[in-house]
């Protein structure tokens, strides 16, 4: 049983795209972006941990997720209505970024942290690539576009779209001759994703202590 | 492998019980499963014969066995043996053996591949396939050349257990239970990088010995070896630890691979000890062997040796890991890689 989970009710419960929701819930405590909550229906479960996907100004505290349906939370997460009662922890992590020139590396929704970062006002200096399957996976797209202009890079790898990059993020990387090193490298997705950018990385010459991964195990 | 049919080695006790009672045998049945499936050899259903012959065809009609056999080993100059065993989609897992003195050692693996990613482990770079049933976890002991002869085992090959901790937790009953290995609990280590409700549950729920991966006190270190200490920081794990009350017979070790110049300094002594500080434990240093495209390299013999003595004065009580089988690939994870290269 987790202690410090807390009671507290969904005030919103959108689909933003088939199997993607963002749910909403009202802040308690003061958060940095890029820090994550942990959630769960019941004490006897094992919590899910979610980033945070909203900025810190918001007085609400908002997560991206896609259904796993073979997954526990996920498929009932998706159906709990807006007064709905959820279990929810302090935010917790460091995976937060700071002033420092920055690639941002996500695939699917490895997304949120980086989009609380943004929405929160870290922008300066900072270049979002988004990898993705399909078009309509691009969450937040607009208000990063608005955010980042050419700073954000989109690369679909089984649709075509106009100034969309056509492939993985791993291919884009590969495609990029001389890689900033000094630069801070923030990675978040899954494992494999992961793995293979920052092998990739170190092969191109960024030290892995510039490389930092969050990884949604 | 017996695709999707259901499987009975792997079964707890209640588990068989509930079978049992689907098909409407006796109680007692469930029992003698459990002893044919644990206790005793057999190769397939039909060898359990104190069973009636109506209960044994509807269990050969209704279920597979679960026992697998290894498909290939690799044996070192020293002895330790290497085992693969296939598993779905053309993966494999590897399970070590290892003999030292009177004691033979096998190290099991909880998944096949891992989602951890940390940095300096070849099992982290082909990403994660999927987790191992209990079945599977125990067929690493019940099928190696060894078999008769394990008197310890430890959780530390392919995975991570508390990401496959439901699994993890059976295999442990089964080992422990009279009904199943009847093995004791002091002769078995899991090995977690420490993702803390899944080590909150394994405490709770389990009386082997725990062992965390820690390879750095600090935290902007720790999180570019390790990407799960963003989530779960080594600080918050040992506190946890710190609060549980781990009796007399239940043993807490760390973890501790020595990389050049990252790892293997006086500040890090200094941290360790103050880390570690009011625990009684044990820190096991590793010498670490390079993996393909990784820019980290293992500290000198010499700085490992110091770094220990430094411990030690500390008051952490600390001991280097004798290396074995490096000439069967026995860094966790190259082995399997190799095969799954090959066969993709
Ligand atoms: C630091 C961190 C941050 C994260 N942030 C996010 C985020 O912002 N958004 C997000 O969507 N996710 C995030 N995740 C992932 C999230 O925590 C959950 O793991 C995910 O949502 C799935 O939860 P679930 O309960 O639906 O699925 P689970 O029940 O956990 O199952 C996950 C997957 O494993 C499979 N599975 C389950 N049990 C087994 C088994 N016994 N054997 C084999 N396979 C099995 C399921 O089929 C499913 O596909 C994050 C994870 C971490 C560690
Ligand atoms: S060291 Fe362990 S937890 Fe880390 S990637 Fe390798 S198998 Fe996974």
């Amino acid at each position: 049983m987790d202690k410090g989970l807390y009671e507290t009710s969904i005030t919103s419960n959108i689909e933003i795209s088939p199997g993607v929701h963002v749910i909403s819930f009202e802040k308690r405590h003061g958060f940095i972006s890029g820090q994550v909550i942990k959630i769960a229906l019941s004490y006897e479960h094992l919590p899910r941990i979610y980033s945070i996907c909203n900025g810190t100004q918001d007085n609400e505290v908002n997560i991206l997720f896609n259904i796993k349906e073979e997954g526990y939370l996920t498929p009932k997460l998706s159906s709990i209505p807006e007064g709905g009662k959820i279990l929810v922890s302090k935010p917790s992590g460091s995976f937060v970024a700071g002033n420092e020139s920055t690639w941002m590396i996500a695939t699917g929704t490895g997304i949120a942290p980086f989009f609380s970062m943004l929405d929160s006002g870290v922008i300066a200096c900072k270049k979002l690539i988004h990898g993705v399957s399909y078009l309509n996976q691009f969450y937040f797209g607009t208000e990063i576009r608005k955010k980042l202009g050419e700073n954000y890079i989109c690369c679909c790898s089984r649709e075509q779209g106009e100034g969309i990059f056509h492939g993985r993020v791993t291919s884009y990387i590969k495609g990029q001759a001389n890689l900033p090193k000094h630069f801070k490298y923030y990675l978040c997705g899954k494992a494999l994703m992961v793995v293979e950018v920052r092998d990739l990385l170190i092969s191109k010459g960024v030290p892995y202590e510039n490389i930092l991964a969050e990884i949604y195990f | 492998m017996e695709g999707k049919r259901e499987v009975l080695f792997g079964k707890t006790l209640t588990e068989l019980q509930q079978i049992a009672a689907k098909h409407g045998w006796q109680k007692f049945v469930a029992k003698q499963i459990a002893e044919w499936l644990y206790k005793k050899k057999l190769i397939s259903i039909n060898d359990m014969t104190n069973l009636s012959k109506n209960t044994r065809q509807v269990l050969k009609e209704t279920y597979g066995l679960g026992i697998n056999p290894f498909s290939k080993v690799q044996e070192s100059v020293d002895g330790t043996k290497k085992y693969l065993f296939a598993t779905h989609g053309n993966n494999f897992i590897e399970t070590a053996m290892i003999p030292e003195n009177d004691r033979k050692t096998v190290c099991v693996s909880s998944q096949v591949g891992c989602k951890m990613g940390c940095l300096f482990c070849m099992t982290g770079k082909q990403g994660f396939q999927s987790n191992l049933t209990a079945g599977e976890i125990i067929n690493q002991i019940k099928s190696i050349e060894e078999r008769e002869e394990v008197t310890n085992i430890v959780y530390m090959g392919m995975g991570e257990p508390f990401d496959n901790l439901e699994e993890v937790l059976k295999s442990l009953e089964i080992l422990t239970s009279g009904w199943g290995f009847s093995m004791s609990p002091k002769r078995i280590t899991v090995s977690s990088i420490g993702i803390i409700p899944g080590m909150l549950a394994f405490l709770e729920k389990s009386n082997t010995h725990l062992a965390i991966s820690l390879h750095t006190p600090f935290d902007e270190e720790r999180k570019n070896l390790m990407p799960v200490e963003v989530a779960y920081p080594i600080k918050e794990v040992v506190k946890e630890i710190k609060a549980w009350d781990f009796g007399r017979q239940r043993r807490i070790s760390f973890e501790y691979i020595m990389f050049k110049g990252v790892n293997d300094s006086p500040k890090h002594v200094k941290e360790l000890a103050r880390l570690l500080n009011g625990l009684r434990c044990r820190l096991n240093l590793i010498r670490f062997h390079p993996i393909p495209g990784t820019p980290l390299i293992g500290t000198d013999e010499e700085t490992i040796q110091e770094f220990k003595d430094s411990l030690n004065k500390k008051g952490v009580f600390t001991t280097i890991r004798a290396s074995r089988g490096q000439d069967i690939y026995a860094a966790c994870g190259l082995l399997s890689t190799k095969e799954l290269v090959k066969n993709r």
